[in-house]
């Protein structure tokens, strides 16, 4: 029989390689990008001391506008999602937790039942619906959904959330003759900030990284996201200039990358309880 | 508790029929509003407008003429069309199974207080995260180049790998490794769920003398197959649906000769390219159609394999209980 520890040992060899493997092309993402365009590819091997930072200078600059903007317009966009979900998700959610009123059981089905509705099924109208409003070329079209608590993944959060909070405060608060207004806003935000955090991180990374919405909506370049920068790269690839493609690729990710350091307590609660990806 | 459980849970509720009054009719559909409005001007009113578009040709500069059948006798003649199918169909049938196999395989690894669990749980959870990202799809066409990593890792077996991303056999799956590459946000909710089997079933069984793999088969496995399946319904359905990762890897053309042409791309083409609004909703309503087919397959399925501890005539967990005092 194998000893305990033998079996330990084993076992944490496998998950280390697992590991190296999963998260080595994110190291060789980085080193590359500081590496000269030259040995990219000449010399794949992630220990060099050979390094500069050209490729971020370069790149910054390379998709005609400096990449700033895009970096700017990401963050505004991510922020107007970010506000509007946290409003709107968490005035149905307190409905659907806390009120009885008619034809809440069919909503709440109608709500779930969107989470699994392929968006492409309301895509063609809803770009008709903001072309005739004259929003192309905005990200209105991206940010006003938000206020309409249409991402049901996190009214469903908000919900379980809710329901899971001791109905003693709530009752509490009725006593002593709070309104709806108040008990929402007094006490319910305040209790729930963990599923708003939760809410807040999933949003921002979702929305830093959409590609087809800023793909249909944002097509001049004063508008594009980082998502839609990048692509640039690709469509340009007969320049080939590989260390600007992958520095460039590495400053879209560290907003991520810090988002998922600051936040993963709150992430991996999330999609615990929900199963979001 | 998922989605799928709330579901239903409300179905048995309506059987039930329990007449409750409404105390809070009219600050219920008030705080509701904002959804009222986004669900019948973006989702419902959009679906009844995309059906309707289905039967006509309009390519947004003229109105809509209505065409009949047109467009469902074009798609079902349309070679490009039925290979992006096929192309779709073999991602999700193969992709989704390995990246939950593996999500599970590495879970069940993770013993609860290991030493090291919590650093190996944020590795393996990263690339979920930037997984979707046109920086990763960017990097991944990188990675599978002729001159990319993955072939000067052959090359040391003295293997000489192919152009993996510009060759027709290979580059869809370089995109379903993209996709199990992000196993780690099924992992987590698998470890949520082992976490939730009492040990005491498992002492019990130690009693009785069960050996390793009789305690997985008749514990853990069967315990989690609820979980299994809710990830299953909801990795299919979001799978039909990728789009950004064959877009990049591909350069936005879905090649080399289609073949990494999802049934998403395919329409994204036909509608904003080419401007065909009426056959893109057409797609897209028999995307609806496929999905819907696959996940309530995947329903009956479920009656066969997958194990709710209700059935079985055990009394409910508590925390069960709990869900339906607060809903009722």
């Amino acid at each position: 029989m194998m000893s305990s520890q033998l079996r330990s040992v084993i076992k944490h060899v496998c998950l280390i390689a697992l590991s190296l493997l999963m998260i080595y092309p994110l190291i060789w993402l980085t080193v590359s990008s500081f590496k000269p365009n030259a040995t990219i590819f000449s010399d794949l091997s992630i220990f060099t001391t050979d390094l500069t930072l050209d490729n971020y200078t370069h790149g910054w600059t390379s998709q005609q506008l400096p990449f700033s903007r895009f970096l700017m317009n990401s963050a505004i966009l991510s922020l107007g999602a970010i506000l509007g979900n946290l409003v709107s998700c968490s005035l149905a959610a307190y409905a659907f937790a806390r009120l009885r009123f008619a034809g809440r059981n069919l909503y709440f089905a109608v709500m779930l039942g969107t989470i699994m509705l392929p968006f492409h099924v309301v895509l063609v109208p809803q770009f008709i619906i903001f072309r005739e409003l004259g929003w192309l070329e905005t990200f209105l079209p991206l940010v006003v959904p938000k206020f309409l608590a249409l991402d049901s993944f996190f009214v469903f959060l908000m919900v379980q959330f809710i329901r899971g909070l001791p109905r003693e405060v709530f009752e509490a608060a009725r006593i002593d003759g709070a309104g709806h207004v108040r008990i929402y806003a007094g006490i319910t935000l305040p209790l729930m900030v963990p599923a708003l955090a939760t809410t807040t991180i999933f949003t921002f990374i979702w929305t830093w990284g959409d590609f087809f919405g800023p793909l249909i909506y944002l097509r001049t370049r004063e508008n594009f996201t980082v998502s839609v920068a990048l692509k640039g790269f690709i469509d340009a690839q007969s320049s080939s200039n590989y260390g600007a493609m992958f520095a460039m690729s590495v400053v879209s990710l560290i907003p991520l990358f810090v988002a998922f350091l600051v936040g993963q307590r709150w992430l991996v609660k999330g999609i615990a309880t929900t199963g979001i990806k | 508790m998922s989605s799928i459980g709330e579901l239903r849970q409300l179905a048995r509720q309506r059987k039930r029929g329990g007449k409750a009054r409404n105390p809070d009719n009219l600050a219920g559909h008030l705080f509701l509003l904002p959804w009222f409005i986004g669900v019948l001007v973006f989702t419902i009113g959009p679906m009844i407008a995309s059906l309707l578009l289905s039967f006509t040709d309009y390519n947004l500069l003229q109105p809509p003429t209505w065409a009949g059948l047109d467009n469902i006798v074009r798609m079902m003649e349309d070679e490009r069309l039925l290979n992006s199918l096929r192309v779709t169909l073999v991602y999700v049938l193969v992709s989704v199974p390995l990246q939950l196999a593996l999500a599970l395989a590495v879970a069940l690894l993770l013993d609860r207080g290991m030493r090291g669990l919590a650093f190996y749980r944020s590795i393996f959870y990263l690339p979920s995260l930037l997984g979707g990202s046109v920086a990763i799809s960017i990097l991944w066409r990188q990675v599978f180049g002729k001159e990319g990593i993955v072939n000067a890792f052959l090359a040391l077996f003295g293997i000489e790998g192919p152009g993996w991303i510009s060759h027709p056999d290979y580059a869809l799956i370089t995109i379903i490794i993209l996709h199990v590459w992000t196993f780690g946000s099924p992992m987590i909710i698998f470890l949520a769920g082992l976490r939730q089997i009492p040990e005491m079933y498992y002492e019990a069984a130690q009693v009785d003398g069960a050996g390793k793999a009789r305690r997985f088969f008749s514990i853990t496995f069967p315990l989690l197959t609820p979980i299994i399946f809710f990830n299953l319904v909801l990795q299919i359905i979001f799978a039909f649906q990728s789009f950004t990762q064959a877009y990049i890897v591909s350069g936005g053309t879905g090649g080399p000769s289609d073949s990494t042409m999802f049934f998403t791309l395919y329409l994204y083409q036909q509608a904003f390219t080419e401007l065909e609004m009426g056959y893109a909703s057409a797609m897209a309503w028999f995307l609806l159609l496929i999905i819907a087919g696959f996940t309530a397959f995947n329903f009956w399925l479920s009656k066969f394999w997958v194990f709710y501890e209700e059935d079985s005539g055990a009394p409910p967990r508590r925390q069960r209980r709990e869900r339906q005092g607060a809903a009722a």
